[in-house]
């Protein structure tokens, strides 16, 4: 029996707005063991964006329980959270977020900053090894205004790896990028998975999805589908596939 | 989370902005160079005006004689004839600690002339201890000795403008004889300048003669106008201002009941009262320069609200990645801090240069406290704090989720 990473049961969050009460999610229960890959889906206001909050602990939950490498995410405090996101999360987002006028190194250190138990020294490894991940080392001292949308996704990537976390949550991490680039982002991915990664990957494209190994569709605060991906499509096949881009 | 590693988060986040960190530094740079500059002026005048007074001999104790008749007609202090020569003797004898000089003063006005030249001026018979007392040195020649007071000696030193006024061909005065209420006298010293007093006196149109010669050989009187003293220190003043007066109270034979028939002043007063006056303008420089500071500060507050709001994304990232909230209090407030020390560094630099520049070129004078760099620096620091805490709470209190999403 695999490892559980994420093990959530009757999970359920609501909102008061005004005198309403909006319940985005109205109890979801799955687990994700160690090495999936896994895309969660669903069309805008179906309680994905919520979801991945309560995963990313950035939100808690109202009802239910969500443990996060065994660690009971509901009973933490702000600093216990923000210690949690440190360790065991890695973030990948839509837009990047890296820091402008900062090198690619300075960006993928950035979370060991927060790190204490980690020497300058040791901060620098990591990061170069991380660029190395995804294939970046040579661009280590380059700011984002001098990179590509793909290679800054990349750099983000990095960042995500560097603490060496149990799980990278990306939100619609190939929202921005075009179909080839998202294609060598998938790639990456899938190349990380295999490596033994956790992958929770927040979409609403089915293309992306069928890189994964299990999708879950959530609808209206609910899931509305578990699904294993019997043929997980390769991001390489599939890049390899793709037309010559054409010169103009 | 260990400090440094959060000032050198904060050092990289002005790093990514450094023409608007160093703008925003500008104000307290201004506000505390203002500072030092300021108090830098105003302290130098204080000690200018200070040591003006004591070139007249800030431990000068003056005694003068007066009335002590409680009526009757009052008699101005020069017609009364109390002081004598045997009050010197009488102070002499105390052989105080305190007093390290003292010397009779008789002066008369008249007539000075030098072949066709001649001119108005004041001489005034004193011992030779009378130059330590007033501060007066010599610039040439030398000083008449005890055996000249003792023989009446006919010799006597020139101030600058005795010596302007009666050689104008710049000839050397020394061994010459001008006559002075058509008694001659060789000239055996040379005064240096000192220019006007601070009561706007000449204090170079002088004639120094022995008093015993002015006495017997111009005014043929036998009562002084007045004796000067000093005292070994300031502080000492006041305890030979005591001895003094008994003494000569003494000397005088005075009751118990009766008034002095003397004043004895010192200069202690007349510095208080100026450098009191002189404090004050320090202060209103200062303050006017503190509020350049305060301005400064609340630059960098506004910058640093500025910097807060421009840079939510990048604070919800922080967040996302591990940075408690008090992480990112403490960045926000150690580039408030940076930002405010970089500043006050410069500005002290920058203020002890201006204070320079003002002393080389107006020719003002200057004094730099070691103290007014050490308070304008931890104002600053604590500029730094208070006007980047609040900007900084409001950067540790975002939540994460909406910064991460704010466009």
């Amino acid at each position: 029996m695999e490892k559980k990473i994420l093990d959530i049961k009757d999970l359920r969050r609501e909102f008061v707005m005004g005198d309403q009460n909006v319940r985005a999610l109205k109890g979801i229960s799955f687990d994700i063991k160690a090495g999936e890959f896994v895309t969660i889906m669903g069309s805008s206001g179906s309680g994905k964006t919520t979801l991945l909050n309560i995963l990313g602990c950035l939100d808690k939950p109202t009802e239910g329980t969500y443990y996060l490498d065994g660690v009971d995410v509901k009973s933490l405090n702000k600093d216990e959270l923000a210690g949690l996101r440190n360790h065991k999360i890695g973030f990948v987002f839509q837009a990047y977020n890296l820091l402008p006028r900062t090198s690619a190194l300075e960006n993928v250190e950035l979370p060991l900053f927060y790190n204490k138990e980690i020497s300058a020294g040791e901060r620098k490894e990591r990061a170069i090894r991380s660029l190395e991940a995804v294939k970046l080392a040579e661009r280590f001292d380059h700011t984002p205004s001098q990179l590509s949308g793909g290679q800054q996704q990349r750099v983000a990537i990095a960042r995500a790896l560097v603490n060496q976390p149990v799980m990278i949550l990306a939100d619609e991490a190939t929202g921005n990028l075009d179909t080839r680039t998202s294609y060598e982002i998938m790639a990456l991915m899938q190349e990380l998975n295999g490596q033994g990664k956790t992958i929770v990957f927040v979409t609403h494209e089915p293309d992306i999805a069928a890189f994964s190994s299990r999708t879950i569709m959530l609808r209206d605060g609910k899931i509305q589908k578990d699904t294993i991906n019997e043929n997980q499509r390769s991001a390489k096949e599939a890049l390899a596939s793709l037309p010559e881009a054409d010169d103009y | 989370m260990a400090i440094l590693n959060l000032i050198k988060i904060a050092l990289k986040a002005l790093k990514r902005n450094k023409l608007r960190a160093f703008l925003t530094m500008l104000g307290i740079i201004i506000g505390v160079a203002a500072v030092i500059a300021m108090m830098a002026i105003g302290e130098g005048s204080k000690q200018s005006i200070r040591s003006s007074l004591s070139g007249m001999g800030s431990n000068m104790i003056t005694i003068m004689p007066q009335s002590n008749e409680p009526g009757g007609v009052r008699l101005q202090g020069s017609s009364i004839q109390t002081l004598k020569l045997e009050d010197i003797t009488a102070i002499e004898r105390l052989k105080s600690k305190n007093i390290n000089g003292l010397s009779p003063v008789v002066s008369t006005n008249g007539q000075a002339i030098k072949g066709g030249y001649n001119w108005p001026t004041t001489i005034t018979g004193v011992s030779p201890d009378y130059l330590q007392i007033r501060q007066l040195k010599l610039k040439d020649g030398i000083l008449f000795s005890d055996r000249d007071v003792r023989s009446f000696a006919k010799v006597c030193l020139l101030g600058q403008t005795v010596i302007t006024n009666l050689f104008p061909d710049g000839s050397n005065p020394i061994g010459q004889i001008i006559r002075f209420k058509n008694i001659p006298f060789q000239v055996i010293g040379v005064l240096e300048p000192k220019g006007q007093s601070n009561f706007g006196q000449d204090q170079d149109d002088i004639i120094l003669a022995p008093y015993t010669t002015v006495q017997k050989r111009i005014t043929a009187t036998n009562y002084l106008q007045s004796i000067y003293a000093s005292a070994v220190s300031e502080s000492q003043s006041d305890a030979a201002t005591t001895e003094i007066s008994d003494a000569i109270r003494q000397s005088h034979r005075l009751l118990a009941n009766q008034n002095d028939d003397f004043q004895v002043r010192t200069q202690a007063e007349l510095i208080s009262t100026i450098s009191a006056t002189s404090s004050m303008l320090t202060v209103l420089l200062t303050a006017i320069a503190g509020i350049s500071l305060f301005i400064g500060g609340i630059g960098i507050m506004n910058i640093m609200y500025v910097s807060v709001t421009e840079r939510t994304r990048e604070i919800g990232l922080r967040m996302s990645i591990g940075a408690r909230g008090r992480d990112v209090l403490m960045q926000f407030l150690i580039e408030a801090i940076l930002i405010s020390i970089t500043g006050g560094i410069l500005g002290v630099i920058l203020g002890v240069s201006a204070a320079y520049l003002v002393s080389f070129l107006l020719k003002w004078p200057i004094l730099i406290a070691e103290s007014s760099i050490v308070i304008s620096f931890v104002v600053c620091a604590i500029t730094g704090v208070f006007f980047g805490y609040y900007p900084a709470k409001k950067a540790s209190n975002l939540d994460p989720i909406d910064a991460l999403r704010y466009e």
